[in-house]
């Protein structure tokens, strides 16, 4: 009878915890993200089971043996090796089954394949900056070949974050001083997002970059497409000002159709409604993406175009040099 | 059967000068107790403005900087304030010298001193709330914390430190009264099971303590004076603060959860009125936690750029933790069978520790297994998993203790009713608050976000929601325990029907204990 019990309880155990599903998970962008979900999965099987076996287990005899009358006499039950040696052993076995899967797949993921491309990340307060070998620079967004071996060579130019692509199920800590690597392989084109998970100060939530997977024509095109070729953060800023911001403002202090931004850095801006702030990057950034939130007193609103989705945010980062380097002078 | 008006350890001296001299165990006991109900208060309010930015997406009512030292204020004051000195000095310092029959601990007037510590620590680190803060989070990783603009870190800091003190000679004091004072015929096979909680967590109170103390005097050199040992712009080495930092803190976990187990023992067995299941086994697992939580704190740094194979030993050695930790909870679950068992408000939060500590624990293996921490690392799932098992399991754990022995404690009896009323809210609103934050760890959420994506912004909402609830509960349960001490029904000395020796002294107990000098035959346990 009880061997029967057991026999049910350990068979329903192992089928539902070989069910394969990601629950909660991203979607999976590489085949090592599918095979690490596979583990998750039974681990969060095994956890289900065996947590719902100890709930029920305890309200049961919380109702079975509850207090009825006031002078219950209970058995004395001290210990019974057996079934202690039994309920030491099991969760062992499961226990040291997960860790050597989970170093399995750990061994996979650490050890990148020697062909793989390599791009090298620079981590900063707060941006991610991409370095192909080709001499192409990108900030905050970063282009790779669907299907072929990656492999992130990853630095920190201040203090610690932490490279974090949720979709490939892998993150590494960049860390000043020294270079770590991350590795992946997409399986599917797509946006996906890259995190920083290592808490690095004020704006660490808004430090977020996009992984762009997509065909190796496209890839390749992206690459040998460098505009701005060996050009400073700050000359890029100035080409992207003179084709898309100069028809409305200038450089000096005097207003155009929009205000002059000559001495617009670190100087007050006071708005239509009343509020005011401190220009800074965050600020610049909202007004070329989203211009009308905050208007300028003095100016109507619904003029300014958004820049939104036609700059990329090297050259957002460029201009913000630029008007940065305009007050300067 | 005692009578309040007697002589007893709360009367035999008035005036708050007699308090803040006393060399007592039991009113240090209390007076620990009222410091850390302040300071968790305060760690509430924190908790509280945190969630409810993060109630929407986008800024609400916070900068990202507020919030950040907000974030770091909540964290370091519920660490180093309210767990650190939580059980071990309230409820340690009240019922280790009545449980082993004691007069008092060794070395009262060290007891006293570090109480003195806690404060002076406490003090020091609230002066940083009058400069511009801190914002390092609670674990000051280098170099950010070296180089924050934030001027409070050195005061935080340097708290930290002085607290340490007090939770080293806390540590000290109880090993020696363990070896020195117990009643006669109290082998150590027959101290109750509170006791080994406390023995284990002294041995990580003055093991780690010290490491995690030069750490900080190191990091307070390297920011004021530019010694170079963590800043790699210096010279240094951050993975090292890393090492140094988690070695102390990883078996700190321990240290708060080690006598909230002895308390769950205690509860367990008192109110199904039957002896401990695997008396030995547990002691044994308390004793192998305590010493395998010192090999484990790599598990925190797996993605840290410390190497492989670094991170493969420290994943198998953490899984020898787990082992112990299932044992209790099978053992608990046994002593319930056949019981007798009474549903009061200690056993309702003894068998609520028990569901949220199996989760805790449980969810512990998917940080342990290298390839799925390499996920969940720094996302939320690590936040809910160390609710869970912090607040879920110390917490409950305490609130368990300070209901089943309050009546020793005061000699009056709380309102059953409105126990159980705040048991149902801690226990309804914590997992309400935590839970969906296991999924937002899964989904790919970091941690110590101010701001984050509108797709977490449901499971966001439903967890403030819940914190509002957790924190109404506390209120009911701190209000009961008042009301208690206040007016509440004299409670008579052995209100439970417990075995074990703080029993068989009077409510509340007086001056020095007990009237005679006790012995001991059979086990903690043993019932006629
Ligand atoms: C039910 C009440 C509580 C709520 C609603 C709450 C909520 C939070 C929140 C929102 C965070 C910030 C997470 C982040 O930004 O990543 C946090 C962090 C933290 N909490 Fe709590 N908390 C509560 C109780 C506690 C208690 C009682 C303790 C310990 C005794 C505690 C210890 C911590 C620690 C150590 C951190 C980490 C801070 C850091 O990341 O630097 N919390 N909590
Ligand atoms: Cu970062």
């Amino acid at each position: 009878m009880f061997k029967l019990l057991f026999l049910t309880i350990i068979s329903v155990f192992a089928k539902v915890a070989y069910a394969k599903k990601s629950v909660f998970m991203p979607p999976e962008a590489s085949v090592y993200a599918h095979d690490a979900d596979k583990l998750y999965a039974f681990i969060l099987n095994v956890s289900a089971v065996s947590f719902v076996l100890i709930v029920l287990c305890i309200a049961y005899f919380g109702f079975r043996y509850r207090r009825k009358t006031a002078n219950e006499k209970t058995p004395h039950m001290s210990h019974n090796l057996k079934l202690e040696i039994i309920w030491t052993i099991i969760p062992s076995l499961i226990f040291f089954f997960m860790f050597g899967w989970g170093w399995k797949l750990w061994n996979q993921a650490r050890h990148a394949p020697a062909k793989a491309l390599e791009i090298f990340v620079e981590g900063q307060k707060w941006s991610w900056g991409f370095h192909y070998k080709s001499g192409r620079k990108s900030v905050n967004e970063v282009y790779v070949p669907v299907n072929k071996p990656v492999k992130f060579i990853i630095s920190s130019k201040d203090v610690i974050h932490s490279l974090f692509l949720p979709a490939f199920r892998k993150k590494q800590d960049a860390v000043p001083g020294r270079y770590t690597s991350l590795w992946i392989q997409p399986t599917k084109k797509g946006e996906y997002y890259i995190f920083c998970a290592e808490f690095c100060g004020t704006e660490h939530s808004s430090m977020i970059a996009k992984l762009k997977v997509v065909s190796f024509k496209d890839y390749a095109n992206w690459l040998a497409n460098d505009p701005y070729k060996e050009m400073s953060l700050s000359k890029i800023g100035k080409k992207v000002f003179n084709t898309s911001c100069a028809a409305c403002h200038n450089v000096n202090d005097t207003n155009k159709v929009g205000p002059g931004l000559g001495n617009l850095w670190n100087s007050k801006s006071i708005f239509e409604n009343g509020e005011s702030l401190v220009a800074d990057a965050t600020y610049i950034r909202d007004s070329i993406l989203n211009p009308n939130a905050k208007v300028v007193k003095g100016f109507p609103k619904g003029v300014m175009p958004t820049f939104k989705g036609q700059l990329s945010e090297q050259q957002i980062r460029g201009l913000i040099e630029y008007i940065k380097s305009l007050k300067e002078k | 059967m005692s009578n309040l008006t007697d002589k007893n350890y709360l009367n035999c001296e008035k005036g708050l000068w007699s308090w803040l001299t006393t060399l007592d165990h039991k009113r240090i006991g209390v007076m620990y107790l009222i410091s850390i109900v302040i300071f968790a208060t305060l760690g509430a309010v924190f908790s509280l403005l945190l969630r409810y930015e993060l109630f929407s997406a986008g800024k609400d009512f916070l900068t990202a900087l507020q919030y950040n030292k907000v974030m770091t204020y909540h964290g370091a004051i519920m660490t180093f304030m309210v767990l650190v000195p939580g059980i071990p000095a309230v409820l340690g310092n009240i019922l280790l010298p009545l449980q082993i029959g004691a007069k008092d601990v060794a070395f009262p007037r060290l007891n006293l001193l570090s109480w003195y510590c806690l404060m002076a620590g406490a003090l020091i680190a609230m002066i940083s709330l009058f400069t511009t803060g801190v914002d390092t989070g609670w674990t000051f990783y280098a170099p950010y914390s070296i180089g924050s603009a934030q001027s409070g870190t050195v005061f935080v800091v340097l708290g930290a430190f002085v607290m340490g003190l007090a939770s080293i000679l806390t540590g000290l004091n109880f090993i020696a009264t363990i070896h020195q004072l117990r009643a006669k015929g109290m082998t150590f096979m027959k101290m109750p099971l509170f006791v080994w909680g406390l023995y284990a967590t002294s041995i990580i109170q003055i093991v780690a303590t010290p490491v995690v103390g030069i750490t900080l005097l190191l990091l307070v050199a390297e920011r004021l004076l530019g010694v170079g040992i963590f800043d790699p712009k210096l010279g240094g080495d951050p993975i090292l603060f890393q090492h140094f930092f988690w070695f102390y803190s990883h078996p700190v976990v321990y240290l708060m959860v080690l006598p909230g187990m002895g308390v769950i023992s205690e509860v367990v067995s008192t109110f199904s009125k039957k002896v401990i299941f695997g008396y030995k086994a547990i002691v044994y697992a308390s004793v192998a936690i305590a010493g395998v939580g010192f090999l484990v704190w790599g598990h925190h740094m797996f993605v840290s750029g410390q190497s492989d194979w670094a991170g493969v030993l420290f994943s198998f050695i953490t899984m020898f933790v787990g082992i112990p930790t299932a044992v209790k909870i099978f053992n608990w679950m046994t002593t319930l069978y056949k019981g007798s068992i009474e549903f009061r408000t200690p056993l309702l939060f003894a068998l609520g520790f028990l569901f949220v500590f199996a989760i805790g624990g449980l969810t512990g293996l998917f940080l342990a297994t290298l390839s799925t921490d390499m996920h969940f690392h720094d996302t939320y799932f690590v936040v809910s998993h160390f609710h869970y098992t912090m607040v879920g399991g110390a917490v409950m754990a305490t609130f368990a203790g300070l209901f089943y022995w309050w009546p020793k404690i005061c000699g009056r009896m709380y309102h059953e009713l409105s126990g159980q009323i705040g048991f149902a809210f801690v226990f309804i609103g914590f997992n309400v608050t935590f839970f969906p934050q296991f999924i937002l760890g899964a989904m790919g959420m970091p941690r110590r976000y101010f701001d984050y994506l509108p797709e977490f912004e449901h499971l966001h909402a439903v967890s403030t929601v819940g914190s509002t609830i957790v924190n109404i509960g506390m209120v009911i349960v701190f209000v009961t325990l008042y009301r208690a001490w206040k007016n509440g029904e004299v409670a008579g000395d052995n209100p439970w029907g417990g075995t074990t020796l703080e029993w068989q002294t009077t409510s509340p107990p007086p001056h020095e204990n007990f009237t005679k000098e006790m012995e001991v035959s059979g086990g903690p346990y043993d019932r006629p």
